[in-house]
């Protein structure tokens, strides 16, 4: 056995020189990296990342790794393996980074979209989702005909939850009969039944569709059935070029960059990072030529007023489904609150799964 | 010329050495596919078979891993096994596996905060409860309404599934973190948490449960008239219902064996390794332990190894992953490689290959 190792050591040193600095990065993904969505997005950015460093980091890819035990193990074993760095890209995977972060205070982890920071050696990173859901949610108010908006949520975390409630917010006020229908899905990888829901959705009116779930399924349905719909995580149009309007794309690599350039560097820290149009972590897809030309220059205006800081996407007066006041006229939501959001902002009807 | 003839009784020899060739045929397979993908086939398939349980990097850590992962098929495969003997086929040990986790951890979560002996006994007996309770269901409905169980075994794990996540959002929430779904981590949790018996062995009461379960499934089906019935009854309705064999009687009891031991699965799973109701809790042990049970010849020996060998792929298949970058896929293609030669292979248990002279006409 000691032979066979020693055999597959050198063999591997021969197939990839590695230098003694090199810093070996490892990824775990929930999905495949060919989702054409949010794992794809991680993963474009981690080849962006090799390509700036080239042969000073080393990465790896565990891809389809479940929450809990499974993902404890994988990243254990990253750890185990010597490495120095692990992206952990997925809301979920929050206890069992905090876990293995604790076994391995030598090892900096990076995990995306999370809240538990029980260890030094953990940060979190998310990035402004919301900004993109109000343009889409301006968008998808001016385009719709049939007042009805179709919405396929993953999870009723925060993260979705401010989604839907951005994008509500930025479609009523520019069209003040549109309606939201919401289906849970419970999966943020599942095509049959994204694309069970999107159906459903059309079914009922919908001409619009949106989705924070990572597959292209949705993308199809609608341009089968002749609506709109948007992209997630990455631009989707080759999936529907005539259905697809735009989509917020997902560009995780200045930030990968600059995390793994700290730790090259020693001086990686925990930090707990929210990054937005203004960082260049999200963008807007090329719009779709069916949108009117004012439509389209309306739209690059919203992402800039918010990539400038002159207009953010939650800025009062808005009230909670409930009727109860919220934020004040002229007031802009505290971050706090827009990660910990656990409610929907009034006028929608839907009712959030508690 | 070559003739299929049906054996008159299935092959004792090949229901042995079969699941032998095909592990050394999925090797073969496997590695041709690997190499068409670029990777060196000898280390991939090394990485998977060997690596988890003999490198000196990953052995110490893999090795326990190995029956974590182990223990709840086992566990589920057992149970399935001695009900798929008598023709009595549950489907949803899925859905009995997430009941008897909300079960168990629903007792914990009761008690929470208060230290006791007494609360993990009660959330083993919970954990059986709600995973019999939940095998019932098809039980029942079988033997008055002559339903299929099958269906609806099957159809109760999504049922089960939307249970889970009601629970993980609503009543078992962890109320210290708003916003979030999840219950409290059982881990923190000393009175309810399955931690490790002995420290850096896996070891921990499910593992136990599953060699428990082994031994007494052995006894019951080679030594126990209840063993009797349940052969007869799988290979001769008729002659077992002529002999006393109450067919209704043996659903309830199969159904209700796979149904609790599913449960006790989910329970040591989400008490231990899982440590948490949530929404993803479920991760296919209920699905993965059917092919377990059949890979094992439904014998309770050949589930353990079995249950160690799909473990070990698993296991062996993430480190291929993360050393060699082989896709995740490809890793699935080689699990599913597995039992199509198994199934592909069990044909000659039954037929025999005969060279014959050719007839003149």
């Amino acid at each position: 056995m000691k032979k066979l190792l020693t055999a597959a050591v050198l063999s591997a040193a021969l197939a990839t020189p590695v230098l003694a600095d090199t810093t070996k990065v490892g990824f775990i993904y929930i999905g495949p990296v060919g989702d054409f969505g949010w794992t794809a997005g991680h993963d474009r950015a981690r080849r962006e990342m090799v390509e700036h460093f080239g042969d000073a980091v080393e990465t790896t890819i565990v891809e389809n790794v479940d929450y809990g035990a499974d993902a404890e193990r994988v990243m254990t074993q990253m750890a185990i393996s010597g490495m120095d760095m692990i992206f952990a890209a997925s809301f979920g995977y929050g206890p069992d980074v905090n876990a293995v972060a604790g076994r391995f205070p030598n090892v900096a982890f990076q995990h995306a979209t999370g809240y538990i920071q029980d260890h030094p050696n953990i940060s979190l990173y998310d990035a402004r989702f919301y900004e993109g859901r109000a343009v889409l949610g301006h968008i998808a108010g001016k385009m719709t005909e049939t007042n009805t908006i179709g919405y396929i949520a993953s999870y009723p975390i925060p993260a979705v939850v401010s989604g839907i409630n951005s994008a509500y917010l930025h479609a009523k006020a520019v069209n003040p009969d549109v309606s939201f229908r919401i289906i849970w899905t419970y999966s943020w990888f599942d095509p049959a039944l994204e694309a069970d829901a999107a159906e459903t959705l059309i079914e009922q009116g919908a001409d619009v569709i949106m989705q924070h779930t990572d597959s292209t399924a949705a993308i199809r349905v609608a341009e089968d059935a002749g609506v709109m719909a948007f992209g997630q995580a990455s631009d989707m149009v080759e999936f529907g070029p005539n259905a697809h309007l735009t989509a917020i794309v997902d560009r995780w690599a200045p930030y990968y960059i600059s995390r793994v350039q700290a730790v090259m560097d020693g001086t990686w820290e925990a930090q707990n990072s929210w990054l937005g149009f203004a960082d260049g972590i999200i963008e807007m897809a090329p719009w779709n030529d069916r949108m009117p030309a004012e439509l389209q220059a309306e739209a690059d205006a919203l992402v800039a007023a918010i990539a400038a800081g002159e207009y953010h996407p939650f800025t009062g007066p808005i009230n909670k489904q409930d009727g109860t006041p919220w934020l004040a006229d002229g007031e802009v939501a505290p971050d706090v609150d827009l990660a910990t959001m656990n409610f929907y902002v009034e006028g929608i009807t839907a009712e959030l799964p508690n | 010329m070559i003739r299929l003839e049906k054996r008159k009784e299935p092959s004792k020899f090949w229901g042995i050495a079969n699941p032998f060739l095909a592990v050394a045929l999925t090797m073969l397979a496997g590695g041709i596919m690997f190499a068409a993908l670029g990777k060196d086939p000898v280390v991939a398939i090394r990485l998977i078979f060997f690596d988890p349980i003999f490198s000196e990097t990953f052995g110490s850590y893999s090795r326990p891993q190995l029956l974590i992962k182990s223990a709840p098929l086992i566990l589920i495969a057992v149970g399935l096994a001695i009900g798929f003997k008598a023709g009595i086929w549950n489907i949803g040990a899925e859905g009995q596996y997430i009941m008897g986790a909300l079960f168990g951890a629903g007792v914990a979560l009761a008690f929470f905060p208060q230290p006791g002996w007494y609360i993990f006994p009660l959330m083993v007996i919970a954990g059986a409860f709600g995973g019999f309770l939940w095998a019932m269901i098809p039980a029942i409905l079988k033997t008055r309404f002559n339903t299929n169980e099958i269906l609806v075994s099957l159809l109760l794990v999504y049922v089960a599934e939307r249970i889970l996540a009601a629970m993980a959002l609503g009543l078992m929430r962890n109320p210290d973190i708003p916003g979030f779904p999840g219950s409290r981590d059982l881990r923190r949790y000393e009175a309810a948490h399955n931690a490790e018996l002995f420290a850096n062995t896996g070891i921990h009461w499910g593992v136990v449960a599953a060699l428990v379960a082994v031994i007494l499934a052995y006894v019951m089906m080679t030594r126990h008239m209840l063993g009797f019935h349940v052969q007869l009854a799988g290979q001769a309705p008729r002659a077992a219902r002529f002999g006393g064999v109450s067919p209704a009687r043996l659903v309830v009891i199969c159904l209700g064996i796979s149904g609790a031991l599913a449960g006790l699965a989910g329970m040591f799973e989400v008490s231990g390794p899982g440590g948490q109701v949530r929404i993803e809790f479920a991760s296919g042990y209920g699905f993965t332990a059917i092919i377990v049970a059949f890979l094992g010849r439904l014998n309770p020996v050949g589930i353990v190894l079995a249950g160690l060998l799909l473990g070990l792929t698993y296991i062996g298949g993430e480190l291929s992953q993360m050393m060699l970058q082989i896709p995740g896929a490809a890793i699935q293609v080689f699990q599913g490689m597995l039992l199509f030669f198994l199934l592909a292979l069990d044909f000659q248990t039954n037929y025999r290959i005969r060279l014959t002279q050719g007839e003149r006409a």
